[in-house]
């Protein structure tokens, strides 16, 4: 934790200077530069994503015949159909943007995907898919938070783990300081600097001696990490490259992680979240409600993709989502809760242009999970524990995801 | 909602028999003591009597602790007098919120003129128009009038009606004399939570917490879930509006079944997560509200039964076979489920949680259980249990509570003794806050958890409000900051953040907050000098703001 200090030293001239001669250099490349930590983004879809519309298993017969209406038809059959990512598997037309990062070898999607506990609460799962222990609701912190712990090189960096939202979700709940906000421009005391100033000072030296633990902890890193994005605001640049993130709560969020990155402010891990996927009700097709969702999903991240440049390289995203929704389509132009569902995995050493999955006998009848649903043939801690891996060099993930054993006949070599 | 108003000296009497009170007894509350309270809460406007002797610092550390927990905190001078009155007739009176004199705040919020709140929802629905509709109904009239002046009013835009009930729950939570109505209010809302901006949402909302929520909290448990399971906001909200019977007759589109409120029911209203259902009963409790759905839904939007949408196959619901094969079957399903015993224990749970401890004791929880189950789901019972339960008081409970963003936002107002004008700028600084009211889109409502709450975001958002706050910066907000400083001039800076900290804290602040105010003060207080009266200090607002901050403002 941060002590009053650490807090003073920082708000001090030096440092303020210190980080602007930093900021002015982040941006440039060779031996000014300093080293980089490798980052992890997280994106968790709140509400459980249709992953068979997301990637639509074209070459089904089961897939047209359990959803008349909902459907995206196969590849060639013009605008509205999916786009061809193998002989199996389509996007959604609404993720176009995406097809060009996977096309070159940045996408990775991973189908079937999803938590071996059958739970069909979206806040069960959810938890589970953040806590990284599913089926044990007991345990108290997420799993991203223990992967740093775990992390040997990991820095102190009051930036180290972020969340762009307004609370801090389960899956950064953990003895590594992290911080969450709704936007960088909220966070920070408002008025005149003098006063702002002199009030963060009081309130600093306030909350280092507050009783309640989680109140002082929260404040230590609040205020050294408001004092660094001040910094770094002053000096702001707009998305490089030209990247054009669409006007949503997603894409504004990740703007400020990729802004976050080409700063080097320390950030190892950054998470958001986004809503919208319980379509149980007037889903659509290639056009709608669940089209529209994804479009901002697609387009988000491949502005983030264009963003970063090359720095993308040092860069892993991952999305997941607490669980499926059913094959079949209800009685309302929509689907109830399944089980297994998708995930993205973009970015640096990712082995692109491929969908992993053990797909089986697919949406045959008798494959599928209680009679109803895609299988979750591959863990969500299967992906996160490759890259973690990867991305963290970790030896082991045991302490990351107790309870946990990667098979090596499970691994899908997504990164390499 | 339109209660009658008892006075309340006449109610009080046979309340403290029928509950005997909490802490002491009815003994300790004669009622002479019990005539004191509503007295000083009446009697503002008059000038006081005789100052009469402080109260015991014990009673009012009860009387702080009563009003942080039944209500939205104390404000300036409160906890004294209701230390004074009686702490356990305080808490009486409140279980019995039409015992409370509240004329005068109606009479303000009807000044307030706040449109949508008295509205029907087809009132609703013709005055706050889709911009489509209006569209629509302008053209119409102006093809149709030929000529004749088509002075329609204008319209209001949908958005304002969740921004008006929002404001009027800041108002109540703020103002009204029956806090424990309205925290009760948020918290059966909360747990019956619906998004307004789904579909039609919107416009049933208003009508949702005042017709359905509101008249129903110190009721049977069963009758607030009927209302609910009857409402068009759930019915749209978990999508049952347009769940039929598989097979069913349908017209154009395929039509079928809908699990989303029958799973929603289980986990979130009644047994929860872990209260021994299967997906078997999620599939069964959905056929039995097949059916179930909403007569013209943009007109006055009410509950219709169709029966050739309903499923009449017989349905085994947690062990109970259901055979009705008609409207009864829902209601058949709530009687099994309001009954269960996950379902007394979960609610009990989150009573408790709520008003006392993040995790609450378990023998209290089993406690409340108990009173649930024996009283027929009768809240008042329990609520009255819990307000006496030793746990309840426990010295470790005070204080324990962390403020969600509203509770944070209402008790700022109330310590400061503010007016609030019902205008929409307070309501976007809750939101900011992180909490939008009426908005929040899971089924699970808003998070009644510290760990939810208390993050870097939010705590830097909550010092800005503060500072707003004390700074007669918030939108719509007034008070009287020279009343907070108290009369005359302060010894020096410890005796003014004393005064400041007895009036926002009604308790002394702690040693480092105060160690902290008192230097900021002294480093920036140039120019004033102490024998100046302290509701001139310069740096008063400051002082308020830093307190509104400090970490025990942030408690309840």
């Amino acid at each position: 934790m941060v002590n009053r200090r650490s807090f003073l030293n920082l708000s001090g001239a030096a440092g303020l200077s210190l980080l602007g001669t930093r900021l002015a250099f982040g941006q440039a490349k060779g031996p000014a530069a300093p080293a980089r930590p490798r980052a992890l983004v997280v994106v968790v879809q709140r509400g459980a994503l249709d992953g068979l519309s997301a990637v639509v298993p074209y070459a089904e017969p089961a897939y047209y015949d359990a959803r008349p209406n909902l459907a995206i038809a196969p590849p060639g059959k013009g605008d509205e159909s999916a786009l061809k990512l193998d002989a199996r598997f389509g996007l959604h037309p609404a993720l176009a943007a995406l097809k060009p990062l996977f096309d070159g070898g940045k996408l990775a999607v991973v189908h079937a995907a999803g938590s071996p506990d059958p739970t069909r609460s979206h806040f069960d799962a959810q938890d589970y898919v953040e806590s990284g222990t599913p089926g044990v609701k007991a345990t108290a912190d997420g799993w991203l938070n223990r992967a740093l712990a775990a992390r040997a090189a990991g820095g102190g960096a009051p930036l180290r783990a972020v969340a762009l939202q307004p609370s801090m979700p389960r899956i950064l709940f953990g003895p590594v300081p992290a911080v969450a906000f709704a936007s960088m421009g909220e966070f920070r005391l408002k008025g005149k600097a003098a006063e702002s100033d002199a009030a963060a000072r009081s309130f600093a030296e306030m909350y280092d001696e507050a009783v309640d633990r989680s109140l002082r902890e929260t404040a230590g890193g609040a205020f050294e990490a408001s004092k660094r994005l001040q910094a770094l605001r002053a000096g702001a640049e707009g998305p490089a490259n030209g990247a054009a993130y669409p006007a949503t709560p997603l894409g504004r969020r990740l703007r400020e992680v990729a802004q976050l990155l080409r700063a080097d402010v320390g950030l190892e891990v950054a998470v958001t979240d986004c809503g919208g996927w319980d379509t149980h009700a007037g889903q659509g097709n290639a056009r709608g409600q669940l089209a529209t969702r994804l479009r901002d999903f697609g387009n988000s991240l491949a502005a983030f993709a264009t963003d970063l440049g090359e720095r993308l390289g040092e860069v892993c995203l991952i999305s997941a989502t607490e669980f499926g929704r059913t094959v079949r389509e209800n009685g309302t132009g929509g689907t109830d809760h399944g089980h297994g569902s998708v995930m993205f995995v973009l970015g640096g050493g990712v082995r692109g242009r491929k969908v992993y999955a053990r797909w089986g006998k697919g949406l045959d009848a008798a494959n599928l999970h209680e009679g109803r649903d895609l299988p979750a043939t591959t863990d969500h801690r299967d992906v996160f524990a490759e890259a973690l891996r990867a991305q963290f060099k970790l030896g082991s993930v045991a302490a990351v995801f107790p309870g946990y054993e990667p098979k090596p006949e499970r691994r899908l070599g997504l990164f390499g | 909602m339109r209660k009658l108003i008892v006075s309340a000296p006449l109610a009080l009497a046979p309340l403290f028999v029928a509950l005997g009170c909490s802490g002491g007894g009815p003994a300790k509350a004669p009622p002479a003591a019990a005539r004191a309270a509503p007295a000083a809460a009446a009697t503002k406007a008059e000038p006081p009597p005789a100052p009469l002797p402080p109260p015991e610092p014990a009673a009012v550390q009860r009387a702080v602790h009563a009003l942080n927990r039944l209500g939205y905190g104390p404000r300036p001078g409160e906890a004294e007098a209701v230390a004074r009155a009686g702490v356990d007739a305080w808490v009486a009176r409140q279980l019995e919120p039409a015992s409370i004199d509240d004329r005068a705040f109606e009479a303000r919020l009807a000044r307030l003129s706040i449109p949508s709140l008295s509205m029907s929802t087809a009132e609703l629905q013709e005055h706050y128009p889709r911009p489509k509709a209006a569209k629509k109904a302008a053209a119409m009239a102006a093809l149709g009038a030929g000529g004749a002046a088509v002075a329609d009013e204008p319209k209001m835009k949908p958005a304002a009606i969740v921004q008006e009930l929002a404001a009027q729950k800041l108002l109540r939570a703020v103002a009204s004399e029956r806090q424990l109505q309205e925290v009760l209010v948020d918290f059966w809302f909360n747990h019956f939570n619906v998004f307004a901006e789904k579909d039609k949402v919107r416009w049933y909302v208003t009508s949702y917490e005042r017709d359905v929520i509101r008249p129903r909290i110190f009721g049977r448990f069963r009758d607030l879930l009927g209302a609910t399971a009857r409402s068009p906001a759930m019915l749209v909200y978990l999508d049952n509006y347009r769940s039929v019977a598989e097979g069913a007759a349908g017209r154009g589109k395929a039509r079928g079944l809908n699990e989303n409120y029958a799973r929603e029911l289980l986990e979130l209203h009644t047994l929860g997560v872990d209260g021994g259902y299967t997906q078997d009963d999620v599939r069964a409790v959905a056929r039995a509200f097949t059916g179930w759905t909403v007569e013209r839904p943009d007109g006055d939007a009410v509950f219709a039964f169709r029966p050739r949408a309903h499923d009449r196959e017989p349905k085994a619901v947690l062990g109970a076979m259901i055979y009705a094969g008609g409207e009864a079957d829902g209601e058949r399903v709530l009687d099994v489920v309001a009954a269960h015993p996950s379902t007394a224990r979960f609610v009990a749970k989150k009573l408790a949680r709520r008003f006392v401890a993040d995790e609450p004791p378990p023998e209290l929880v089993e406690r409340l259980a108990d009173a649930f189950a024996e009283s027929d789901g009768r809240l008042a019972a329990v609520y009255a249990e819990l307000f006496r339960s030793p746990e309840f008081w426990a010295e470790g409970a005070r204080g324990a509570k962390t403020k969600t963003p509203f509770e944070f936002a209402a008790s700022a107002l109330r310590a400061l003794g503010a007016s609030y004008d019902g205008g929409p700028g307070l309501v976007r600084r809750v939101e900011q806050l992180g909490e939008p009211l009426y908005r929040c889109q899971p089924p699970t409502g808003f998070a009644d958890t510290a760990d939810a709450w208390v993050n870097a975001g939010a705590l830097i958002n909550r010092l800005n409000f503060g500072l707003d706050a004390a700074g007669g910066r918030l939108p719509g907000v007034a008070f009287d900051r020279a009343r907070l400083a108290g009369e005359g001039p302060a010894a020096d800076a410890g005796a003014l953040v004393d005064r400041v900290a007895g009036s926002l804290l009604s308790a002394p602040a702690s040693g480092p907050t105060r160690a902290t105010i008192v230097e900021a003060l002294g480093r920036r207080a140039a120019g004033h000098a102490d024998e100046e009266p302290a509701a001139t200090h310069p740096l008063l607002p400051q002082a308020l703001g830093l307190v509104l901050g400090s970490p025990e403002f942030q408690k309840r």
